[in-house]
């Protein structure tokens, strides 16, 4: 039964990107339509590898874990090298812990930054179109195999933080997130999506 | 030769009025609570006062602005704190307003050489210079990475955070708008500490109205905004105004209802006055005897010590009607000299506890009632009109008399509800006693869950665990501090403890500030380890010039004084830890259990056994609410021992002066019965007992003991119209106490409701019991 239903549901997905992909150009098609795709995964699983570029350390700082997600508020980060540290949104709350040294509770009300970056990654794995427009103005470019959303922040406050997130993916699965510090500063993440068996 | 007698007896009393009233102009009142704190018999529980008295929980005031939105509270709480600290009166007040929290992170980043806990041996050194930064390029790989990586250049070593994490696990308020906000974000949320003690309730009224003033003279307020407070002081200052008010309003009900009862008996004013100058008598040399003998004079002293003596009223009730037609006055006068001296026996219990508020008690209901029963024999003869004009009461007297035969015949009904009430005691045996103090507040529900609310939005700390001692000066004070911090590391390493906090984390001593100052290399040396400890680090000398330049600063700084914390977060957290006393210091540190929800979440004995190693004299670790607790229970049972003292000394006395065990037992059974029932119906209604219930128990021996030899002497000797006169006047002297104390009984205060209900019911039975009781046999044959 179960299966029968995924089925059916990834059908009439395909069937509204078919559907939809005459109409908009690769070029010119538009973040509902991307978000509309995006908001069917319900859960998701994935490992990740980050490299962090920081001015005065001179290779990449690398770290692995893995990342998973249930729709629409809940993600889990869990970094395994080179030092272990979970960062987990449920909610509204964030909590990061480093095992053994601290565990500090973030309300993202209270933080609207963090709050800010931390809902370019909920909101893009949900396809939560408005709560994206919210913190960012967004451009779309590429096709439906191979996307990328540029997020810019529309607040000068956070601008000053970081100039931009770069998200690109394939359908339904994001495969890198792209942060660009203001000062020069960015991160690479690379996503890769774990089949359930 | 007698009206002579008369003239100089009036001028003694009048010349001791005058000299009692010209010392009383010169007393000092007080209405700080710490009289009625305990005298402290052990050296935890002397800290335990010291901290009700000086420590951080009796000087804190939590703010809470309410109604209009978000950001006018934020605004509000902003100017309020602004206004607040010009004042004067507070130590500090926090809103979490950005200014501070910049001071704080300055505070913290500048000095942080001095203060970081791992500015030690080795840290400096190549090696440890090496491990220290590849940790601190580990962390940038985390989540935060993007933001520490701005200490990096100037802390490598990541001292900041190292000193930070001291401070892990307590948690701060939530923030909106700039500024301290409830969880719910309905309220904006400020803590005020003020410069004041705690105990002296005048200058934190005038501080908790500072704040009331101040809010209410905002400007442009919005329409609906208010402020709430709560806090130790506050509820302290609360609990005195209405007692004081209700004693004031309790007492002018109860004195109007006893006027009017005996405008009803004596049918004259001039009798009433004169009826009530025993009372106001009693009531001038008690509060004389007290301020001669404590240098001055309590509150609370005034309004309970007047109740207490109510019991002279009686006196001259007694006087009135039992005088009239008295054949034989020897017996009258020494029946009342041996109710004084019964109730003395029992007021003297207060005069030996450890409380000076009740010491006080004790010494102005003793030298009242002993003036109002003077006052009483020797000036109210001397003023009273030659012919007593009283309501013919023999009448009622033979219908009351015809009652109480009958009653009489009722001998089981004492003995049976005696027996019932000590089968109730007996169930309830595990709790009599009220363990919980608060029940003893005055504070209504509704305050008392407002404190809890804004105690939860300021994660106001939870001070129940502390490790205490004292030190002769500061640097001695901080030295102690940093030794018992090394035991506590590791028990916080064993979990024994999640954690703890010290006025050394901000304030190191100078001789550990020096030390670590020692720790840092000169620039030519940290210039040549650095270049050693980046080998095999992707980082760049010339990346940290910061870093090189701060050591050689930190180095060469003077080292940190309390002065230099001003206007920042730590300054309030020494100065609530670190407390500056007469002769010494007392030192605070608060532990954090593993679980704060358990029982009792830290094994004390493990921690005061650890703390032993650090040699530091009298150190302690106390668990405040287990302590106070204790304290008032030790407290309590003081008390009771000595009310069973004082009963005993009253039955010694009575077998004395009746010279009889079987007459005396018949003066004792129906008090014995009247305790027994008032404590069973307490206990039925479900209430526990309290120290004030025991008060008011020895007040229903101290005036019951009169209705009973009463009604034992007349049973020996007397006729049947005075034996008439007498029970009538007996019946009076209940009414007028059943019927002002059952007014204190109504109050909404608990403590003033307990000793009300205690003692209008238990007189009631002691009368009651007594007419059955001690009336004796002559009083059957009559009927």
């Amino acid at each position: 039964m179960k299966i029968l239903e995924k089925t059916r549901f990834s059908a009439i997905a395909w069937l509204v990107l078919v559907l939809a992909a005459p109409v908009a150009r690769a070029d010119d098609w538009q973040p509902s339509q991307l978000m509309h795709i995006l908001s069917q995964n319900k859960t998701g699983r994935a490992t990740f590898v980050e490299k962090k570029y920081i001015g005065i350390i001179e290779h990449p700082i690398v770290s692995t874990g893995d990342l998973s997600f249930i729709s629409p508020d809940k993600l889990e980060k869990r970094t395994l090298t080179p030092r272990p540290e979970s960062l987990i949104l449920n909610g509204g709350i964030l909590t990061i812990d480093q095992p053994g040294k601290r565990r500090m509770t973030v309300s993202l009300e209270e933080h609207p930054e963090v709050s800010a970056f931390i809902e370019s990654i909920r909101g893009t794995l949900a396809g939560d179109l408005s709560a994206l427009e919210k913190f960012y103005a967004l451009k779309l470019t590429g096709s439906v195999e191979k996307w990328q959303l540029v997020l810019i922040p529309r607040q000068e406050r956070m601008r000053s933080i970081f100039s931009r997130i770069r998200i690109g993916g394939s359908h339904a699965d994001v495969k890198t997130i792209d942060l660009d510090q203001s000062d020069g500063d960015h991160s690479e993440m690379v996503i890769t999506k774990v089949i359930s068996q | 030769m007698r009206s002579n007698r008369h003239r100089l007896i009036l001028a003694i009393w009048l010349a001791t009025l005058l000299a009692c009233a010209l010392l009383i102009a010169r007393t000092k009142f007080v209405s700080d609570l710490s009289a009625f704190m305990p005298k402290a018999p052990s050296e935890r529980q002397q800290l335990l006062v010291d901290q009700f008295r000086d420590g951080i929980i009796a000087r804190l005031i939590m703010i809470g602005i309410e109604g209009g939105d978000a950001a006018g509270r934020a605004r509000l709480s902003h100017e309020l704190a602004n206004k607040l600290r010009k004042t004067g009166l507070f130590v500090g007040v926090q809103n979490g307003d950005p200014a501070t929290e910049q001071r704080d992170r300055a505070f913290f980043f500048d000095n942080r050489y001095l203060l970081s806990p791992d500015v030690a041996p080795g840290r400096f050194t190549p090696q440890g210079l090496h491990a220290a930064i590849s940790d601190s390029i580990d962390a940038l790989s985390g989540d935060a990475g993007l933001i520490l990586k701005k200490l990096f250049p100037r802390d490598p070593t990541g001292e900041t955070l190292q000193l930070l994490a001291q401070f892990s696990g307590d948690s701060q308020p939530k923030s909106m708008h700039g500024a301290w906000a409830s969880r719910d974000g309905k309220r904006a949320v400020l803590l005020a500490y003020t410069r004041a003690a705690g105990t002296d309730t005048e200058a934190q009224s005038h501080a908790i109205n500072t704040i009331r003033q101040i809010f209410g003279s905002m400007p442009d307020r919005q329409a609906g905004t208010r402020i709430v407070m709560s806090g130790t002081s506050v509820f302290s200052v609360q609990s005195r105004d209405t007692i004081e008010g209700e004693v004031t309003r309790l007492a002018a009900a109860s004195l109007l209802l006893v006027v009017c009862l005996l405008l009803l008996v004596y049918r004259s004013a001039t009798l009433l006055v004169l009826g009530l100058l025993p009372v106001l008598s009693g009531a001038l040399v008690g509060i004389t005897a007290v301020s001669l003998t404590y240098g001055q004079v309590h509150g609370l002293t005034l309004g309970f010590g007047t109740t207490l003596i109510g019991e002279a009223v009686d006196y001259s009730i007694y006087f009135y009607l039992q005088r009239a037609g008295q054949v034989n006055p020897g017996n009258f006068w020494r029946t009342i000299w041996l109710g004084v001296l019964t109730s003395i026996s029992g007021f003297a219990a207060l005069l030996f506890s450890g409380f000076p508020g009740l010491n006080q008690l004790g010494v102005y209901s003793i030298s009242g009632l002993i003036t109002a029963a003077i006052v009483t024999r020797h000036v109210l003869p001397a003023l009273m009109p030659r012919q007593l004009n009283l309501r013919d009461l023999s009448r009622p007297g033979l219908v009351l008399d015809g009652i109480l035969n009958r009653a009489t015949r009722m001998r089981w009904l004492p003995a049976l509800l005696a027996l019932a009430a000590g089968g109730i005691i007996l169930a309830h045996a595990d709790n009599i006693w009220n363990r919980n103090l608060s029940t003893l507040s005055p504070i209504p529900k509704a305050d008392q869950e407002l404190d809890l609310q804004l105690r939860g939005d300021l994660g106001a700390p939870d001070l129940r665990f502390m490790v205490a001692f004292t030190a002769p000066d500061e640097e001695k004070a901080l030295q102690g501090a940093e030794q018992a911090a090394t035991v506590l590391r590791g028990l916080v390493q064993d979990q024994a403890i999640a954690g703890f906090n010290s006025p050394a984390f901000v304030l190191p001593s100078l001789a550990l500030q020096r030390a670590r100052q020692a720790e840092l290399p000169d620039a030519g040396q940290a210039r040549q380890r650095l270049r050693q400890a980046l080998v095999g680090i992707p980082v760049r000398m010339k990346h940290l010039q910061g870093f090189l330049s701060d050591l050689q600063a930190a180095r060469a700084r003077k080292p940190l004084l309390r002065a230099d914390l001003d206007g920042t977060s730590a300054a309030l957290l020494v100065d609530s830890l670190l407390i500056k006393r007469d002769k010494d210091y007392l030192v605070l540190m608060p532990l954090r259990a593993m679980d704060s929800r358990a029982g009792s979440p830290i094994d004390l004995d493990r921690v005061q056994a650890a703390l032993q190693s650090t040699r530091l004299p009298h150190i302690v670790v106390i668990d405040l609410l287990e302590e106070s607790t204790r304290l008032f229970e030790n407290y309590r049972n003081e008390v009771l021992l000595l009310s069973e003292l004082g009963c005993l000394v009253i039955f010694v006395l009575l077998l004395a002066a009746l010279k009889s065990l079987s007459r005396t037992l018949r003066v004792i059974a129906p008090l014995i019965c009247a305790v027994a029932c008032v404590a069973a119906v307490v206990l039925l209604s479900g209430t526990h007992l309290t120290i004030l219930h025991l008060v008011g128990l020895l007040l229903v021996v101290a005036i019951g003991s009169n209705y009973a030899l009463f009604f034992e002497v007349s049973g020996q000797a007397g006729t049947q119209p005075e034996r008439r006169q007498m029970q009538i006047s007996l019946v009076v002297a209940n009414l007028t106490t059943v019927g002002s104390f059952g007014i204190l009984g109504l109050s909404k205060i608990p403590v003033l409701s307990a000793i009300g209900t205690t003692v209008s019911l238990g007189t009631l039975f002691a009368l009651v019991f007594s007419a059955i009781l001690s009336r004796g046999r002559s009083g059957l044959q009559s009927a």
